[in-house]
Formats: C-alpha cells, sequence, structure tokens
C-alpha cells in the first residue's frame, strides 16, 4: 500500500504520494511560470524545488505577478 | 506629454540608490479599465517606474490572466517596483521579498506592511525591522510609511536610501491631508523622498512637488479617472510643473496687498 501526504496549496487541499518534494508537487499540479514558492511561510528558491522534501500538513504558497498599486 | 525637453529632464533626474530615472511619476498597474488602457496611459505618462505585486495562482484556471499581465509587462519595458501588499507582519514581508526578487528578478521593492486594515495604515511599530532586514537581504527598499518624522528618520537609519510617506490613506484621493508634517519631513530628512497614497488630482501631485518632494508614486488617481491615458498625462504634466516650480524658488508670501504695476508715476494721484 502506497503511503500518502496531505498538504495545502494555496489553501486548497492535496495528496501526494510519499515521499514528495516541491518539485514533485509543481509538476503535478503543471504549475506554469513565472512563480515563486514558499512552504510554511518560508520561501523556497526555485534551484531548491528537487531537494525540498514535503511533510504532512505542510502549507505552501505559489504565487504569481498580477497588478498592484 | 513632456512639458520639457529631454536635456532639461536629464539634468534633472530622479536618483534611487545611485541609480537615475528620467521620470518623476511611479504609476500603478491596479484597477485599469482594461489592460490596453493601461498600456495606453504608460506610453503617455513614461513613469520611473511600475509598481506590480504576487497573488497565489488560481491552480484550477491555469490563470491565463497572470501571464497576460506578465507579457504586458515585458513590452511596456518600464523598471518593475514589486510590492508587498497585504503583508501583516515582518515575516510575510520577507517572505513575499524574496518571492518577489525571484519572480520579477529586480531587488527594487515597495515595502507595504499594514497595520490597519481600514486605513491601510503601515504598520509604524514593525516597519522599521523590516525594513532593517531586507536592506541586509541586499534589496533597494522603498517603503511606504506614514509621514511620521521620527519614524522615517528611523528608516533611514536602517539604510533606507529613499522614503515613500502617505499623502493620504491608499486610493482615498483626499490628498495631503496633513501639509505641515509632509512639510516638516522634507525640511528635516535629505533623502529622495517620494509622495505615496491618497493624491486624487493632478493640482495634489503638483502641490507636494512644489514643496521638494522629489517624487510621487499613484494608481487609483489614474485608474478610476473617466479617461484614465489623458489622466496620466496630466498627472505626468503636474509632476513637471510641481517640480519646475519648486527648483525655480517659490515667492514668499504675504499677507498684505503687493502692487505688482509700479506706483510711480500712476496718473490722477491724489487728485481726487
Amino acid at each position: 500500500m502506497t503511503s500518502t501526504i496531505t498538504v495545502r496549496i494555496n489553501g486548497n487541499t492535496f495528496e501526494l504520494a510519499a515521499p514528495a518534494t516541491l518539485a514533485d508537487a509543481v509538476a503535478q499540479l503543471e504549475v506554469k511560470p513565472p512563480f515563486a514558492a514558499a512552504i510554511n511561510l518560508q520561501f523556497i528558491p526555485n534551484t531548491a524545488y528537487q531537494h525540498t522534501p514535503l511533510f504532512d500538513a505542510d502549507q505552501i504558497d505559489l504565487i504569481a505577478p498580477v497588478t498592484g498599486g | 506629454m513632456n512639458m520639457f525637453s529631454d536635456n532639461h529632464t536629464a539634468a534633472d533626474a530622479l536618483v534611487l540608490y545611485g541609480q537615475t530615472f528620467a521620470s518623476r511619476l511611479l504609476l500603478g498597474t491596479s484597477r485599469y479599465p482594461s489592460p490596453g488602457v493601461l498600456q495606453a496611459a504608460v506610453k503617455l505618462a513614461q513613469p520611473a517606474m511600475l509598481t506590480a505585486s504576487l497573488r497565489r495562482q488560481n491552480l484550477q484556471a491555469g490563470d491565463a490572466a497572470t501571464n497576460a499581465f506578465w507579457a504586458m509587462l515585458a513590452t511596456l519595458n518600464v523598471p518593475v517596483l514589486p510590492n508587498t501588499a497585504g503583508c501583516h507582519s515582518v515575516q510575510e514581508v520577507i517572505t513575499t521579498a524574496h518571492m518577489a526578487r525571484e519572480v520579477f528578478g529586480t531587488p527594487w521593492l515597495k515595502l507595504e506592511l499594514i497595520g490597519d486594515d481600514y486605513t491601510l495604515q503601515p504598520d509604524t511599530l514593525n516597519l522599521v525591522e523590516a525594513a532593517s532586514r531586507l536592506i541586509k537581504d541586499g534589496f533597494k527598499v522603498l517603503p511606504y510609511c506614514t509621514e511620521d518624522l521620527v519614524l522615517c528618520q528611523r528608516l533611514v537609519d536602517v539604510g533606507c536610501q529613499a522614503i515613500m510617506p502617505w499623502a493620504a490613506p491608499i486610493g482615498t484621493g483626499k490628498g495631503p491631508i496633513n501639509p505641515y508634517a509632509l512639510r516638516t519631513l522634507r525640511e528635516r530628512l535629505d533623502v529622495p523622498m517620494l509622495v505615496d497614497a491618497g493624491l486624487g488630482v493632478p493640482s495634489h501631485a503638483c502641490q507636494v512637488m512644489e514643496w521638494g518632494f522629489d517624487g510621487v508614486l499613484l494608481n487609483t488617481a489614474v485608474a478610476l479617472a473617466q479617461d484614465p491615458v489623458r489622466m496620466a498625462g496630466a498627472f505626468a504634466s503636474a509632476t513637471q510643473a510641481g517640480r519646475a516650480a519648486y527648483l525655480s524658488g517659490v515667492m514668499p508670501e504675504h499677507d498684505s496687498a503687493q502692487p505688482s504695476t509700479p506706483v510711480l508715476g500712476t496718473p490722477f494721484w491724489h487728485q481726487a
């Protein structure tokens, strides 16, 4: 039986096969650039996605450019 | 819509963190009727920078609109000033700043740390710490702040080479609501200052530029005008006019009338 972890990405719940990295999550969700990522309010550089493991209940934010004042 | 020659502008350029900008107007990119109107406004006003922000991607929708904005920014060829709008803690600011630097590829940052959601007043008790950490992290920080002199001095003390006091709460269009404090600030601190937020009409921009402020940053006053493109041009002209007036030296104000036509030789003098 395959184990999974449950994470929140942009406020939505996702189940990922464990073990999973941030790169796995980005690939599974087909997130299109440009975007940047943070886990539990900590910035993760895009060069570190492959080496950043995800854990149960992680809060992931993937944010993209929008208009601003 | 430039009132003056390029030579005039070049001789009096805005310098922030050692970088020179031809314009003293910074423009926001939100709330325009359409992307096309924003583009036309930018082309007419030729701002020094355009502000932008970051928000969560809509993972279901594929965020076509976001990508369209990104593509449009590239065509405008104007430096981008990412903001940290919506952040309520120092950690939120720090994380957002780093994300912005990666996405936009720039160390420039409009530091926004909100302390009150109703007035969108900056969190003056934590703004200095946020600015200090960002400066150490290599950001070129333009902090959105109140007109409080001591706060602004502290921001300069921790390394901010320019500051951005508000004229009034964001989006109100009230214009400078505390002229005394703004003018005092201008007199006391010797760093570039851009008045950010609360400007409603071009005369507000002209007014603060006449007081010696180095530039203005605005969004809503242009975006919500009935003709945003024309209003963008009006703000650009007003900003230049105010700057020219400041450099020209404003006449002293008098309480009594001073005839401008020579009195000597007035006909019928004392012949009533």
